[in-house]
C-alpha cells in the first residue's frame, strides 16, 4: 500500500505509552501468516534450552560473576542485532510483503530506572526474564507456570497503580 | 550430531538470538519484544477498565504465536535435543547452594526450590510468586524487558533503553549477592 493515512490513532497512543510493538501493518493477511512469526519463536525457544539461558544457574553465575557465558551471549546478539537494524535502515530494506520497516525511538522516564531494579530483582530471584518463563514451562519444570502466572498480576497491578507511580 | 546436543556455546547463542531481530523486521515490522504479551494478556482476560489495558490487543497477536513457538522449541529441546551429560555449574555456586540444602542439579531449574512442593514453602514461594511479580510489574515500568530493551533496544541505539539495561544488572546484582542468600536460608 502506498499511501498510509495519518488519521488520530488513540489506539496507538495507548499502546504505544510503553509497548515495545507498536508496528502497524496496513496489510491483513489470514491468521496463519502469524505462523511465521511461530517458527522464529520455535528456533529462539531452542536456542533458550540449548545454551542453558533459560537455567537458574546460569543466571546466578551471572550476577555472581563466575561466568562469561551470559555476557557473551547478550553481548554477542546485541553487536548482531545493531549491525542487522544498521544495514536495514542504511540500504533501507522492506519487509517480504514490501513494507517499510519502521522504528519507534523510546523516551526516558524514571519508570526505566525504578522498574528495571525491580525487574532486576525478579530476574535473579527465578532466573528467567519473561521469554525464558515461557521456556522454563517447556523444560518440565510445570510449576515455573506459577511464575508466570504471578508475572501477569504483577502486569496488572502496573496497570491499576500506573497513575499513582513515578515516570 | 553432537554438537547439538552438547550445550551450545555463548557466540552461538548470541548469533541466533541477534538475528532474531532483523528476522522479526523483516517478516513483518515487528520490533523483539516478549513482555509486552504480559500485558496483552491482561487486556484479554481483564482489561477492568483500565486505560493501560484498553487497546485492540488482536493487532498485537502475531507475538502470540512468537510465545507459543518459544515454549514449543523449549518442549522439542527438552526431549528430542536433551544433552545427557550432567549440567556444569560453578563449584562455588554448588557448595552455597548445598549449604542451603539444594543439591538436586538435574535441570536447568532447580527442582529443590521450583516444584509444587517447594511452592507450598515460605522460600519457595518467594521466589516463584514474589518474583513472578517482580518480574511482570518491573518490566511493565520499565517499558520493556532483555529482549525489548537490551537486545531490541541496544541495538537501535537508544540510550532510554541503556539506562533500562543497567538497571537490570543492578537490580540482579544486589538481589544475587545481597539478598538472595537470605532468601535460600529460610
Amino acid at each position: 500500500m502506498s499511501t498510509i493515512q495519518h488519521l488520530p490513532d488513540t489506539d496507538f497512543e495507548v499502546r504505544s505509552l510503553d509497548a515495545m510493538c507498536v508496528n502497524e501493518s496496513q496489510l491483513t493477511h489470514p491468521w496463519w501468516h502469524n505462523l511465521k512469526y511461530a517458527a522464529v519463536g520455535i528456533l529462539f525457544g531452542i536456542v533458550f534450552i540449548k545454551a542453558e539461558i533459560v537455567s537458574w544457574y546460569r543466571i546466578q553465575e551471572m550476577f555472581r560473576l563466575e561466568s562469561f557465558h551470559m555476557y557473551g551471549v547478550i553481548g554477542t546478539a546485541v553487536a548482531i542485532g545493531a549491525l542487522s537494524v544498521f544495514l536495514i535502515k542504511t540500504f533501507k530494506i522492506k519487509t517480504i510483503h514490501g513494507e517499510a520497516i519502521t522504528f519507534q525511538d523510546k523516551t526516558f522516564n524514571k519508570g526505566q530506572i525504578i522498574g528495571g531494579l525491580i525487574f532486576g530483582f525478579g530476574w535473579a530471584m527465578t532466573g528467567a526474564c519473561p521469554g525464558p518463563l515461557f521456556a522454563q514451562i517447556g523444560t518440565g519444570a510445570l510449576a515455573t507456570s506459577v511464575t508466570l502466572l504471578s508475572a501477569i498480576v504483577g502486569t496488572w497491578v502496573y496497570g491499576y497503580v500506573r497513575e499513582r507511580l513515578p515516570h | 550430531m553432537q554438537f547439538i546436543i552438547q550445550p551450545w556455546p555463548w557466540w552461538a547463542a548470541g548469533i541466533l538470538i541477534g538475528l532474531i531481530v532483523p528476522a522479526l523486521l523483516i517478516l513483518g515490522n515487528k520490533s523483539f519484544g516478549i513482555s509486552s504479551n504480559l500485558r496483552h494478556i491482561c487486556a484479554i482476560c481483564l482489561p477492568a477498565n483500565i486505560s493501560f489495558f484498553k487497546y485492540d490487543w488482536k493487532k498485537e497477536i502475531w507475538n502470540f504465536f512468537f510465545v507459543g513457538g518459544i515454549l514449543a522449541g523449549a518442549v522439542i529441546a527438552s526431549i528430542w535435543l536433551k544433552n545427557p551429560e550432567p549440567l556444569q555449574v560453578h563449584p562455588a555456586l554448588v557448595n552455597d547452594l548445598a549449604a542451603n540444602g539444594i543439591t538436586h542439579i538435574d535441570g536447568l531449574v532447580p527442582s529443590d526450590l521450583f516444584s509444587w512442593s517447594s511452592l507450598m514453602t515460605l522460600r519457595g514461594f518467594i521466589l516463584m510468586v514474589v518474583g513472578g511479580f517482580l518480574i511482570g510489574f518491573g518490566t511493565r515500568y520499565a517499558g520493556g524487558c532483555t529482549s525489548g530493551h537490551a537486545i531490541m533496544g541496544l541495538s537501535n541505539l537508544q540510550w532510554p533503553s541503556l539506562v533500562a539495561t543497567i538497571s537490570f544488572m543492578v537490580g540482579g546484582f544486589i538481589m544475587t549477592n545481597l539478598l538472595l542468600p537470605f532468601i535460600l536460608a529460610l
